[in-house]
């Protein structure tokens, strides 16, 4: 099962090396790994996602929380949360394509922020899935490139991940 | 304030954090630091010959005393060295603190002279490390880095110095913390209560329990509290290789070791067993044998410090997170106040069965190998006519093989911190620089290394610092001609196949070897000189001794644990099995 992971981090050098050696030394697969620095300057925060049953998951948050460098980890999968990627591509646009390829992006509330002559890059935003229907929807052919950030996590409501 | 330099801090702040003994190895990253050791007298620096035996001599120093071991070495190989040290101490939980040499901080990253990246390539092996890169931050590392190893579960951290921040040019105030509180590190210090009521009541209302203790109730120092429980109930305790000593081993409710070369009245109620009372132990491979085999009928309380060890391999339906002593005397408070007492005929009626097994295969009820035919000498014999002469009463450290087992069988430890191996890692060359580390912890005291003439090659460098260091310890080779272990699974599972595990007459003549170094050798040969070798051996207080006891070459260790299966499958000898 997907799972999505949240992390708060000392932002110190050398601890974002050890969360992901962490994953590589137990045998983990991570499929997206996402981190910068807080309001606080101090702490980092991460977001990964995997996909691992109930029990690997609970190894996986428990060997985080071992980490001396790891302040707090939340499994979001479960309660109500939200998730966003960013996704930047670059597709071949020319003749007829361009019209097609511009209503597509309406239709999925993106954004061209670059036009050339015969490319347009597109900047989406959302969760995975929905990414991954505009890749399906504009197809193989056109794309020249994509770049997506991983995933961002955060819990809805009152609660909060925090010192 | 007074002003010192970076290397004066370092040694102060050691001091400062309890370190009477510094295992060490010079070289040029650590210049600064070494002339820093040079202009004092309050950590007393003990030269090494090779930094692996520096990390084992401090990490047997910290299993013996229960203080923080502390080790010095160079960068580069200096640290590249270290590291299986480090390893060994990272699988058994043992307090150390590595302090390596680095670079220059300008340096860092040009691949210059003796650099390695040592956070890098320890990284998998420490419980935390630390990059000082200002002097001003050395006395703090110092304080984080002794608490980080000694509390929650303990760990090896390392802290890595580059050379410039120790420079004697450049000096700052020194303040060593009294309190340190890290924000993201809070190991526990208490069990759940609402968990240890209902591990009490389950624990209660056994009919077949079985107490797990492992290398925790050791390194908690809650021996005596796992002594009080057992009694209390009456119920049966087995040790784990890293627990022995924690429950007494000539004590009549103990079963012995569990595990793969566990006896077989140990394994066989473990596999029986109702409820089972894990205490620091780790449901390691070695013990369980196939998990999804393991134990079909128990339900599990496991108590432990570190949470990630919970339901690791095998799920279990107590958990409680917590030092192992604080827990076990919350149960014991618990115990006398409720109202429900263990069901004292379900406890005999499992005595007598525990009997049975004892009296069919039991390790301890008669020999279970082909007895000597009165001149070879069987390597458990030797170990048996060591703890005679020793009355028991030996620290015992050991190396990986054969020998090593045999010891773990055959020596009774009756106190915690009286047997030091490598346990989790299994790292031949551990147990002759580990009885450096327990000598220099006692002094006076009998300390012998039960080894095998493989694994005694791989630290037999040390032989040298113990004359340096006045640290008479005893070697005591089981001389099996081979890799005893090694073989023994050649024989058993690749036809007698024996690939490499022979010497073909290269081994040094060790008595003349332990002469080369200033020591005294002994050689026994035959089962009548057997006692009176080890009577000599021991007679020599203030000297390091080998006795090169020539074994059975053809001996196997029994029981074994037969894989894939579960722990009552075992080879009980060379034809039977259960
Ligand atoms: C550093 C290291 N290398 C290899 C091994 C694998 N190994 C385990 S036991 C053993 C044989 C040890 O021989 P010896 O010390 O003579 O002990 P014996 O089994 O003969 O008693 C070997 C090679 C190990 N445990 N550690
Ligand atoms: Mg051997």
């Amino acid at each position: 099962m997907k799972r999505i992971i949240s992390v708060l981090l000392e932002n110190q050098s050398g601890s974002l090396s050890r969360v992901v050696g962490l994953f590589s030394q137990r045998g983990y697969n991570i499929d997206s790994l996402t981190v910068a620095p807080t309001e606080d300057a101090t702490l980092s925060r991460l977001t990964l996602t995997t996909h691992c049953d109930d029990v690997i998951t609970q190894q996986l948050t428990k060997q985080l929380n071992k980490l001396v460098d790891v302040v707090k980890v939340l499994d979001l999968t479960d309660g109500a949360h939200i998730e966003r990627e960013l996704m930047l591509l670059k597709v071949r646009a020319s003749g007829a394509a361009r019209e097609e390829i511009k209503r597509c992006v309406d239709i999925f509330r993106g954004q061209i922020v670059d036009v050339g002559p015969t490319t347009y890059v597109v900047q989406l935003a959302g969760n995975s899935s929905k990414l991954d229907s505009f890749i399906e929807a504009l197809g193989d052919a056109i794309i020249l490139e994509v770049v997506r950030t991983g995933v961002s996590g955060i819990v809805r409501g009152e609660k909060s991940l925090k010192l | 304030m007074e002003l010192l330099s970076g290397g004066e801090i370092l040694i102060r702040a050691l001091h400062d954090a309890g370190v009477k003994h510094l295992w060490g190895y010079p070289g040029g990253a650590v210049l600064h630091i070494y002339d820093a050791l040079f202009r004092q007298d309050d950590v007393k620096h003990i030269l090494m010959r090779h930094e692996q035996a520096a990390v084992h001599a401090a990490d047997a120093y910290a299993r013996a005393t229960g203080e923080v071991g502390a080790t010095l070495v160079t960068s580069g190989p200096g640290a590249t060295n270290a590291i299986t040290g480090i390893a060994t101490a990272y699988m058994d939980s043992i307090p150390i603190v590595v302090v390596s040499g680095q670079v220059p901080q300008e340096k860092i990253g040009e691949d210059a002279f003796q650099e390695t990246d040592m956070i890098g390539v320890s990284r998998p092996v420490v419980k935390h490390s630390f990059l000082v890169k200002n002097p001003a931050d050395i006395a703090e590392t110092i304080a984080k880095a002794f608490y980080i190893a000694s509390s929650g579960r303990p760990g090896p951290v390392v802290v890595d110095i580059p050379k410039d921040v120790t420079d004697p040019n450049t000096k700052v105030p020194y303040h060593f913390p009294d309190k340190i509180k890290i924000r993201s590190y809070q190991p526990s210090v208490r069990g759940h209560a609402g968990q240890i009521k209902r591990a009490v009541n389950l624990l209660v209302s056994a009919k077949r329990p079985v107490i797990y203790a492992g290398g925790g109730v050791v390194l908690g120092n809650a021996s005596a509290q796992l002594i009080e429980l057992a009694k209390k109930l009456n119920y049966p305790v087995t040790n784990t290789l890293m627990g022995l000593g924690g429950f007494p081993g000539t004590d009549k409710q103990f079963l012995g070791m569990l595990g793969m070369h566990g006896t077989f009245e140990a394994n066989t109620a473990m596999h029986h067993a109702d409820v089972i009372l894990a205490i620091g132990a780790r449901f390691d491979d070695r013990v369980t044998n196939s998990v999804d085999k393991f134990c079909p009928s128990a339900k599990i309380i496991h108590i432990d410090v570190d949470p990630s060890s919970i339901s690791k391999t095998v799920q279990v339906d107590i958990p409680i997170v917590g030092p192992c002593q604080s827990v076990l005397n919350d149960m014991i408070a618990l115990l006398g106040g409720i109202k429900d007492k263990p069901d004292e005929s379900a406890i005999a009626d499992w005595w007598l069965q525990i009997g049975g097994w004892r009296e069919r295969y039991g390790l301890y009820t008669k020999p279970r190998y082909e007895p000597s035919d009165g001149k070879l000498i069987k390597p458990q014999d030797a170990v048996k006519a060591l703890y005679k002469v020793t009355e028991g009463n030996a620290y015992i450290t050991s190396d990986v093989g054969q020998h090593q087992m045999f010891a773990a069988q055959y020596y009774l430890f009756d106190k915690p911190r009286q047997w030091f191996n490598s346990g989790g890692l299994g790292t031949m060359g551990y147990g002759l620089p580990a009885a450096m580390g327990v000598q220099m912890a006692r002094p006076g005291a009998q300390v012998a290394c039960i080894t095998g003439e493989g694994s005694i090659q791989m630290c037999i460098q040390e032989l040298s610092a113990c004359t340096q260091h006045q640290l008479p310890v005893k070697i005591i080779i089981l001389n099996n001609q081979a890799l005893g272990m090694v073989k023994q699974w050649q024989d058993m599972q690749y036809g007698s196949r024996y690939s490499h595990v022979l010497y073909e007459d290269s081994l040094p003549d060790f008595v003349k070897l332990a002469e080369a170094y200033g020591h005294i050798g002994l050689r026994v040969n035959h089962l009548d000189e057997l006692e009176s070798g080890l009577e000599e051996c021991f007679s020599h207080k203030d000297r390091v001794v080998i006795l090169d006891i020539n074994v059975d070459q053809y001996e196997h260790v029994y029981p074994m644990l037969i894989a894939p299966g579960s722990m009552r499958d075992m080879w009980l000898n060379k034809t039977e099995r259960t």
